[in-house]
């Protein structure tokens, strides 16, 4: 006896721990709001898939059969309820869930949802730009190399996770490899560029051998160092 | 039909207000019935160079605003009957414009007139974006100097993007319209050639017009100079720039250096 009293004891333990719920606050007319729910849910299904929601009460002002039935409502939309704030709880029914208080808000990342449907679709690894790049547009695509038919005007900036291909002048900045990619290349038809990168490397304009100016080129890395020479 | 047509530029001074008058003028000298619309508010100058000062009564602010009517700010030209103007205000600034209200004032104006041109401010900022927010075509006046230029590149990349237009994804169609071209620093290597700035900018080119005392003293007079001086070099290259906007085959004149006579005779003398 003494010794299985000794286990149980050891077995209850009691610890606090705080977790990051959905807050929601229905408003009147109750209808209304759920309508709201239902259009973000036609909008990104999932959203709230096997996500802890607390409910607060506290501005609205319904019957213990309302919260019941507000409840019923939520569980029909698969909206799984942690726990009931801002009610007294002379108000809930002990099959309710439990009235909790002191909660504190914070920034939640909606990063789960964004990730599952990226992932969906199939990354394209490369990015074709069929029009110049003009003065004071900015193309980033970390996911590969970007080419373009047509030329990057000075004061414009391509950003790539690859190579870069400028079937053109290229007049403004190239940054190729920025996820540390260090065997991607910058490639162009015509030399006349205000700073070229790969993977943090860089030369500016005047590192540039002014005998290449205007000719075709390629850039890449050989070590530490990025070597600029002509193409063909 | 009727079309809205911005002269933009990004850089200040290239010879938007100019070109837009001489446009205009150019444009109702041909039969058309057009408005020059000055969206500098707060510095506006469309009325000083059209010579329309002492008659502006109520501005685009006004219209846009609802305070007056669209037949009470127009303003006739004296010279031709059928080009009109709608002043800026002086007083107010560029955020007065909102772009409900001038999206209705240019749906009006399109009911009214063949041709709406917009003279845009200078910059990127509101004044220069709402003047290219409902244009169907646009002139980008450049100098052949390496500012103006790039200025002009990040104009061009603004029509292609913050336009009505190509946000439905159609286009804006874009002439490139070279001014203050001097023939004899041109031949010296000291600006860009025609050919460099076409290269750069990768849009077809409207016109050229020379660098010429003419366009000063038009605007000191308050006359678009397509009518104060119609055979001059610059009035000339204004006018072929209308017809090719109104889809003319003109041929393009690149200025060549000027031997007058005069000059002929007086290097004879000094010789």
């Amino acid at each position: 006896m003494e010794a299985a009293a000794k286990v149980q004891r050891q077995m209850v333990r009691l610890r606090g721990r705080s977790y990051v719920a959905f807050v929601f606050t229905p408003t009147v007319p109750v209808q209304d709001w759920l309508h709201e729910i239902d259009a973000t849910i036609a909008r990104s299904p999932g959203f709230f898939a096997g996500r802890p929601v607390v409910i607060d009460l506290s501005s609205v002002d319904l019957s213990q059969a309302g919260i019941g039935h507000l409840l019923t409502s939520l569980q029909d939309r698969n909206i799984r309820v942690l726990g009931i704030e801002g009610v007294e709880e002379g108000r809930l029914t002990p099959m309710m869930p439990p009235l909790l208080s002191g909660g504190r808000s914070c920034v939640v990342e909606p990063s789960a949802p964004k990730k599952a449907e990226v992932k969906t679709e199939t990354k394209p690894t490369s990015l074709l730009l069929e029009n110049p790049v003009r003065s004071g547009q900015t193309v980033i695509f970390p996911e590969g190399d970007v080419t373009i038919l047509g030329s990057v005007g000075s004061g414009a900036e391509v950003v790539a996770g690859g190579s870069i291909h400028v079937y053109g002048a290229l007049r403004g900045r190239a940054m190729a490899g920025v996820n540390g990619h260090t065997s991607a290349r910058i490639y162009c038809q015509k030399i006349e560029a205000e700073l070229l990168a790969i993977d943090g490397f860089y030369q500016t304009a005047d590192d540039i051998d002014a005998a290449l100016r205007g000719k075709p080129a390629q850039a890449w890395l050989q070590g530490n160092t990025m070597r600029i020479t002509a193409l063909n | 039909m009727s079309k809205v047509l911005v002269v933009t530029s990004g850089k200040g001074g290239v010879g938007k207000t100019t070109t837009t008058a001489a446009l205009g003028a150019a444009l109702a000298q041909r039969g058309d019935k057009v408005v020059v619309v000055d969206f500098d508010v707060g510095l506006r100058n469309l009325d000083l160079v059209m010579g329309a000062e002492r008659r502006v009564v109520f501005d685009l602010i006004n219209v846009v605003q609802g305070v007056a009517k669209l037949p009470q700010a127009l303003i006739r030209d004296k010279r031709l009957e059928n080009l009109w103007l709608l002043p800026a205000s002086q007083t107010r600034d560029k955020d007065a414009l909102t772009e409900e209200g001038v999206g209705k004032v240019i749906a009006e104006l399109r009911g009214r007139f063949d041709w709406v041109i917009c003279d845009s401010p200078a910059g990127i900022e509101r004044g220069a974006s709402m003047a290219m927010r409902f244009a169907d075509e646009a002139v980008i006046v450049t100098n052949p100097e390496v500012s103006s230029v790039r200025d002009s590149d990040r104009i061009i990349g603004m029509l292609d993007s913050k336009t009505v237009r190509a946000e439905k994804g159609e286009r804006v169609e874009k002439h490139i319209l070279i001014t203050r071209y001097d023939p004899s620093r041109a031949a010296r290597g000291e600006m860009l050639t025609i050919d460099d700035i076409l290269e750069i900018l990768a849009t077809p080119l409207l016109g050229i017009i020379p660098e010429s005392q003419d366009v000063l003293k038009a605007s000191n007079v308050g006359t678009p100079v397509t009518l104060s001086n119609a055979d001059g070099a610059p009035a000339r290259a204004y006018m072929d720039a209308a017809k090719r906007l109104c889809g003319e085959n003109v041929t393009m004149h690149v200025p060549a250096e000027r031997r007058g006579l005069m000059d002929r005779l007086l290097r004879r003398r000094a010789a």
